[in-house]
């Protein structure tokens, strides 16, 4: 069965139709890129996966069940993590103390004012295998905030991962970086991908990131729907290049 | 770098063990420097009210700016027992305690969807509302002229009874043991998982969010209990002044609470208590020189706030780690 099916949705803010009658399956395991040109609307159509937003018309299924009008929080329990396009972390607390958090709210502490010892070492535990993973154990101890573009993306992403997640969606995860930082980023959402058979949904810009990550890819074009397919498919798609180089042209 | 956290946590314990020991002794140091022991017991009362809000403002991130309604509710719970029902005093704080803080926990599913500004604006008039009805209900509140007469009664330990209402001392030391327990109960919780979650919510609340936590739930949480804490305080202060006045509930005492936070520093968990220091004893000074002593407690906020941004205890922290 698909992870996620979103079936025909539209969202309007008054007059203007953001996303208009997309729809999108995604399987399990897969890694799916949404890709097109500035004001496509491909965040709009992320925010109304994770409920930030809830569409004007359409429905959103989620392993079978409906979740087109349910509060972000209870979507995240069902297994729907994300990440944003603009970093959003706890920039005064460490990323120890972030990831901490995270993984705190996804073992069911979250409303606990007292901790065992025993769930306390769990928790720890886990923060460690985290940052292992991310290679920010060295920078366990510093405030985020303090940190670069790239380490706060980096446990931003991991904050995510801590969720648990069955279905993460990354906003742009290599928006705003160099080469050596959107290096980094792409081999850990690689990593994430292959290692721990997560599914995941990404918006992004960069071509190479995309084509380097993708199974399958879907275009957006003035929030409709464009294209979909396979990253040769997509390349080779004559609707595909108009839009892009249509832009440039004119 | 375990040794950097050895360090710092030795410094922790240092700092708490200090903080203590000046309390701890405070009747016998404070004549020294020209304080009384009453003056002491006020600032601990106050000092707990500025962390109650401090608790909501400085680790949640929600400023109420009508606190002083749970004070003021838990200062006439607490006297009306006394006066009306049983000569108790524990009996009076527990009553006004849990009035203060069942009306907040009411009041508080009301407005948890507010933010800032608004937030604000709507606990200052449910603060007002309060006050309008302690100030009219002259019958049972005794109006403008105050809860009166009542009187803090002696405690009855067992083995011996602890004269609380004539000896300043042993007052002193009971209120110590009030505002220790209070105090307690906040670090503990602060430590908790679901004092990380007041801290992701202060942080970020989008990220909160979509991390999974209810923010409104834990928000509503966060406020009950420091109204729970703050009317725990209003209890404590009708035992000081043996009075529940009105104004006690006004949004200016509310105004005074929250200065006191942010002159001490409110991203540190004793900053309210040196901002009640410095306000009470800076009150009690300058108010016997000139009755206009709230200008220069004003014009003191006014440069706390332009030259500390972090209160006072934030800038001392901050020094140090220079």
């Amino acid at each position: 069965m698909s992870l996620l099916q979103v079936k025909n949705v539209s969202k309007n803010f008054g007059s203007l139709l953001a996303v208009n009658d997309v729809s999108m399956t995604v399987e399990p395991g897969e890694l799916r890129a949404v890709i097109g040109p500035n004001g496509a609307g491909k965040t709009t159509f992320f925010n109304l996966i994770s409920g930030f937003l809830t569409p004007s018309a359409g429905r959103i299924i989620f392993d079978g069940d409906d979740v087109t009008h349910l509060l972000p929080a209870r979507r995240v329990w069902r297994g729907i993590a994300r990440t944003f396009q603009i970093t959003e972390v706890f920039p005064e607390l460490t990323i120890r103390e972030n990831l901490r958090i995270a993984v705190e709210v996804a073992g069911g502490y979250r409303l606990r004012m007292w901790q065992s010892r025993d769930a306390d070492s769990e928790v720890r535990a886990s923060v460690v295998d985290l940052l292992e993973m991310s290679g920010l154990t060295e920078k366990a101890d510093r405030l985020v905030g303090e940190l670069a573009h790239g380490d706060q993306r980096a446990t931003e992403i991991m904050m995510a991962l801590a969720l648990k997640p069955r279905l993460l969606l990354l906003d742009e995860p290599t928006a705003g970086m160099g080469d050596q930082e959107t290096y980094d980023i792409t081999q850990l959402i690689r990593k994430l991908h292959r290692e721990r058979k997560l599914t995941i949904v990404l918006i992004e810009h960069d071509m190479r990131v995309v084509f380097h990550l993708a199974d399958r890819i879907m275009v957006l074009d003035q929030g409709k729907f464009l294209a979909e397919g396979t990253p040769q498919e997509i390349a080779a798609n004559e609707a595909v290049q108009a839009a892009y180089l249509g832009k440039v042209a004119a | 770098m375990s040794e950097l956290l050895n360090l710092e946590s030795g410094r922790k314990l240092a700092a708490l063990v200090a903080i203590l020991a000046a309390l701890v002794l405070a009747p016998f140091w404070m004549p020294l420097l020209g304080g009384y022991t009453a003056l002491g017991t006020r600032v601990l009362v106050l000092g707990l009210a500025a962390m109650s809000v401090n608790f909501l403002l400085g680790f949640t991130g929600v400023l109420s700016f009508g606190h002083a309604a749970w004070f003021g509710i838990g200062a006439y719970g607490c006297g009306m027992i006394l006066k009306f029902i049983a000569l108790s005093t524990p009996l009076g704080i527990l009553a006004g305690t849990l009035a203060g803080g069942l009306a907040g926990a009411v009041l508080g599913a009301l407005i948890v969807r507010r933010r800032g500004v608004y937030f604000a604006m709507v606990t200052i008039a449910f603060g007002q509302v309060f006050y309008y009805i302690a100030f009219q209900w002259s019958s049972v509140t005794g109006g403008d002229d105050g809860l009166r007469p009542f009187y803090r009664q002696p405690l009855h330990l067992g083995v011996a009874t602890l004269d609380i209402l004539n000896d300043a001392t042993a007052f002193y030391y009971f209120v110590l043991v009030c505002f220790v327990l209070a105090v307690a109960a906040m670090a503990f919780i602060l430590r908790s998982p679901f004092g990380r979650t007041m801290l992701a919510i202060r942080e970020n609340e989008r990220r909160a969010r979509f991390l999974g936590i209810p923010v409104e739930l834990h928000i509503w949480i966060a406020f009950t209990l420091s109204c729970f804490f703050m009317a725990y305080a209003g209890s404590l202060y009708a035992l000081v002044n043996n009075f529940a006045d009105p104004r006690g509930l006004h949004y200016s005492q509310s105004g005074d609470f929250v200065m006191m936070a942010v002159m001490g520093g409110m991203r540190s968990f004793w900053g309210p208590l040196l901002g009640a220091i410095v306000f009470v004893v800076f009150q009690d000074y300058v108010s016997s020189v000139t009755i206009n002593w709230q200008i220069f407690i004003g014009f003191l906020f006014v440069l706390v706030v332009l030259f500390f941004p972090r209160g006072l205890l934030g800038f001392l922290q901050q020094r140090r780690g220079a």
